[in-house]
């Protein structure tokens, strides 16, 4: 089919409809939002009443070209990230840079590129470098429109007889930055200036073809440069597809139709938000705070200022108002810091946006009308919006997602309040042990690699149901492990087995999806530096209606390793590590020095061919009073190999026998007995709350806590005026109070 | 929209719906009947008589008792105290702050380190229920979960009146 994009655009006057520039339509679109609350200023939707098929097989339509595209791109690529994870996603935006429809896929980054686009209006791109038909724009800047610069935006202009009718992009994560440290998401900078490469909506391309000078840039800055060049074409594949299929569109439908079109259909979103807020919730306002640790206390390798303990503090809280407004704010959120997790908004709201589409809005008909129709309250200078935009950001994730995890269970409760069980989520565990690093490789190069094994988390539990096992991440709704296989090509990293781990699953009366380890040893390299990443000291999150959180992480890594001989001499190997306290890697490995300690997140550290090197994945939340627990599910899971048996007697109340096949069998009314018993324990250990409370202000008030804590308070205290008050009215403390 | 007999949420409430229908529940429109449902179904299973407002949790509720008073009361019949006031003040405690105590419930390692957070146990006073668990470091205020706006609710979206005495 002949397209009319290669028409002149008309050069004197703006690209705009009606020869206005695009800063004035966007401009204009916000005047009308501010002043009139819906989008457009569209307090009807006349086109979809009236045709209100057309209107569906338009948006069906042009759906299916961005899932078209998606999953055609997908096959371009070479990276594993994205063709076994499918870390990809396409959209299509109005002139004014608003999602109108999105691929499947990582969804967290529509409102990334809306932000991109948006950056490039109001900063006058369409005088300088110009927006022209078959120009291609390249942006991967955390603190302009991103997450963090592995995931790095392709974006294109549709334009329709001259003007702008709109923006297809695409996102995919990369394996290697270009940072300090290998990898996709090296930490252990504190600056910008480490970060690697960095494109700020820079012009990458013009007549549907990328600058060589571009790709030259990219394959000299990276150190995976075979997968960065193939995802470039990835993404403009993708972005061609879409502006192909918008065309095809417009030119059957009309172009006022369109227009049209693409205005209601945001307002439509808006509007279908708030009804499903009435819908599914109940007013009010929810609390669920979440913390991360950062131990880098007495690092050597990074500055005196940046080497030290921090606690991230992520105080939740969702307001529900009375017209359905939804508003989540991160009000008392403590300082940003001279690492790599600072989160500008822009990964904030990305943040929100997959969390949403997971949860209130699962369906296909969605764009950035849930946006207009939501508020963030981030605190300008806190981790969540820094006033700093020269700090890193490589791993924002880090503190993304403990920070949303208490979303899910304050929704969770909100579900409960109205019936709606099925869909009470106890949430989920962080989406680590990160396994990444690089070194010179198994082919002899210098390389990179960024395993995406840890996209399969185990899920919360549910109010009627467990969770599920190693089966999802909080970022990408389509998470999957990858094959060994692939990872085995990318990484110099044997895996000696991959298992079930136990005791992973937050417990309750339904208990959190189980999490996995990876047991891998270094294979034909004589050195790599690989990071730990996770939680080590702190749980990732909480539970829900008397449930546990899922496991903390911990690293146990073997370096010096006697397995060259063990392999020799075909002698028993670990393929997996089992319960800590009684490690099968300890048992049947010897090695020089080992790691074996709550510290999971670590520097790029050193290792040498034969080391082994564990990544542990996590469970999710439990729910409920673990004592309600049916006893044939934990015979279940003690069989099954998800609960370790001195738990099933101490948490779960259980009284059972191991039978001569090895299997376990709970007895049931021996059971109910115990479980009577260990209430009478909890009467004798538990004392009044207000008990404890003086106890425990005695403690603060004192300030007689661990350094990381107690400065998290300060800084909470320092940035936000309103949870100070709130922190001193708890614990009744002077109105001078200071730690 | 569809709608669902009094079994049918009976069993879903109780975790025992095959799972097929189960995912039909998941996947279709809501049951805009649903709230009355559920709360008809708490308040035969309570063991008190006081109306039910609000379901706020696993075994709470918000009711209207006796003397027109908004409280949250346990399954068992425990009355903690007014809904706008977090009833984990009236609740009993048992804080695992220490390696030992948080062992006996995960492996060594695979809690957190006390110093940096501890998990706070709420237990009904009167059944002894584990009604939440708090994963907070030392020094961190009592977290108040949910402070529903329940006369917007009823008003705004039930479109109904709040049950009054």
């Amino acid at each position: 089919m002949a397209l009319d994009w290669e028409r002149s655009q008309k050069a004197e006057e703006g690209i705009g409809w009606e020869s206005t520039s695009v800063l004035e339509m966007l401009q204009e679109s916000e005047r009308l939002f501010s002043e009139t609350g819906h989008y457009c200023g569209l307090r009807e939707l006349p086109f979809k009443t009236s045709e209100p098929i057309r209107y569906e097989r338009i948006f069906s339509r042009l759906r299916g070209g961005l899932v078209n595209a998606r999953e055609t791109a997908l096959n371009i690529s070479a990276s594993p990230i994205v063709k076994e994870i499918g870390e990809l996603c396409f959209a299509l935006y109005t002139p004014e840079g608003d999602s109108v429809a999105l691929s499947t896929g990582i969804i967290v980054h529509v409102h990334t590129m809306s932000d991109a686009i948006k950056f490039m209006i109001r900063n006058r791109w369409e005088d300088n470098p110009k927006i022209r038909p078959g120009d291609v724009f390249g942006n991967n800047d955390a603190f302009i429109g991103d997450v963090h610069n592995a995931d790095v935006h392709t974006i294109v202009p549709i334009f329709y007889e001259g003007e702008l009718i709109g923006w297809a992009g695409g996102v995919t994560h990369e394996i290697d930055v270009g940072a300090v440290t290998p990898g996709s998401m090296a930490y252990g900078q504190t600056g910008r200036y480490e970060d690697g490469m960095i494109t700020t909506c820079e012009k990458i391309g013009d007549n549907d073809t990328l600058h060589a000078s571009y790709e030259l840039r990219a394959k000299k800055a990276v150190r995976a440069p075979m997968y960065w060049l193939l995802d470039e074409r990835t993404r403009l594949t993708g972005c061609l597809m879409i502006r192909d299929a918008v065309l095809r569109v417009v030119q059957e439908e009309g172009i006022e139709t369109y227009k049209t079109f693409i205005r209601e259909v945001i307002e439509d979103g808006r509007q279908s938000f708030r009804t499903r807020v009435q819908e599914m919730l109940v007013p009010g306002v929810y609390e669920a705070p979440s913390f991360m640790d950062v131990p880098f206390k007495g690092e050597a390798r990074i500055p005196p200022h940046a080497a030290k303990d921090t606690l991230m503090h992520a105080p939740l809280s969702l307001t529900v108002g009375g017209e359905g407004e939804f508003t989540l704010s991160l009000e008392g959120a403590n300082k940003w810091g001279y690492h790599s997790f600072n989160c500008p908004p822009s990964a904030m709201q990305g943040a929100l946006w997959v969390q949403l589409t997971q949860t209130l809005i699962p369906n296909d008909k969605v764009n950035d009308g849930a946006y207009f129709a939501t508020q963030c309250v981030l605190p300008r200078g806190s981790w969540a919006n820094p006033d700093n935009e020269l700090l890193s950001t490589t791993l924002s994730w880090l503190f993304l997602i403990p920070s949303f995890t208490g979303m899910i269970r304050s929704l969770g409760r909100a579900y409960q309040a109205r019936g709606y069980v099925e869909e009470i989520s106890a949430g989920y565990p962080g989406t680590w042990n990160l396994t990444m690093g690089g070194g010179v490789n198994h082919f002899g190069v210098d390389s990179a690699f960024t395993s995406f094994e840890h996209s399969c988390q185990g899920t919360g539990a549910g109010f009627v149901k467990d969770g599920e096992g190693y089966c999802a991440a909080m970022w990408n709704p389509e998470g999957d492990m990858g094959d060994i296989e692939a990872w085995e090509v990318l990484e110099p990293l044997l895996y000696l087995g991959r298992s079930v781990k136990p005791q992973t699953p937050g417990m309750g009366k339904f208990r959190g999806g189980a999490g996995f380890e990876s047991v891998r040893m270094l294979w034909k390299t004589q050195s790599q530096v690989i990071f730990n990443v996770g939680e080590g000291y702190v749980f990732h999150g909480a539970g829900v209606f008397g449930g546990y959180p899922g496991n903390a992480g911990y690293r146990h890594n073997m370096h010096n390793t006697n397995m060259e001989e063990i392999i020799t001499t075909k002698s028993p190997y670990p393929s997996y590590e089992g319960d800590p306290e009684d490690s099968k890697m300890s048992a049947l490995v010897q090695a020089e020095y080992e790691e074996f300690d709550h510290r999971s997140l670590t520097l790029a550290e050193p290792y040498q061919e034969n080391d082994l090197y564990l990544a542990v994945q996590r469970g999710g939340p439990g729910l409920g009073d673990p004592l309600e627990r049916d006893p044939r599910a934990v015979e279940d899971d003690l069989n099954e190999g998800f609960l370790l048996p001195r738990f099933a007697e101490n948490v779960y109340g259980a009284v059972f026998s191991q039978e001569s096949n090895g299997k376990y069998k709970v007895n049931a009314e021996a059971t109910v007995k115990q479980r009577v018993e260990i209430r009478k324990k909890r009467l004798e250990r538990a004392v009044p709350a207000a008990e404890y409370l003086a106890q425990e202000r005695d403690r603060v008030l004192h300030g007689d806590l661990h350094q990381p804590v107690k400065e998290m308070y300060e800084s909470s205290c320092t940035l936000s005026s309103a949870w100070a008050e709130k922190y001193r009215t708890f614990w009744n403390l002077p109105s001078d109070f200071e730690f | 929209m569809p709608s669902y007999d009094r079994e049918t949420i009976e069993q879903l409430i109780d975790g025992k719906l095959p799972f097929r229908q189960l995912h039909k529940i998941l996947s279709s429109f809501k049951d805009p009947d649903r709230f009355d449902q559920y709360v008809s179904v708490l308040q035969n299973r309570v063991s008190y008589r006081d109306r039910i407002l609000l379901p706020y949790g696993l075994h709470l509720n918000i009711v209207l008792n006796e003397s027109g008073a908004r409280v949250v009361k346990c399954d068992c019949g425990h009355e903690f105290c007014e809904y706008t006031t977090n009833w984990k003040l009236n609740a009993l405690v048992y804080v695992r702050d220490t390696e030992e105590k948080l062992q006996e419930v995960y492996p060594r390692f695979m809690a957190s380190d006390p110093k940096w957070m501890v998990l706070r146990e709420f237990y009904c006073p009167t059944c002894l229920t584990q009604l939440e668990v708090e994963a907070v470091p030392p020094g961190y205020p009592f977290v108040f979960d949910f402070q529903p706006d329940i006369d917007a609710f009823y008003e705004k979206w039930l479109k109904r009146p709040v049950p009054a005495v």
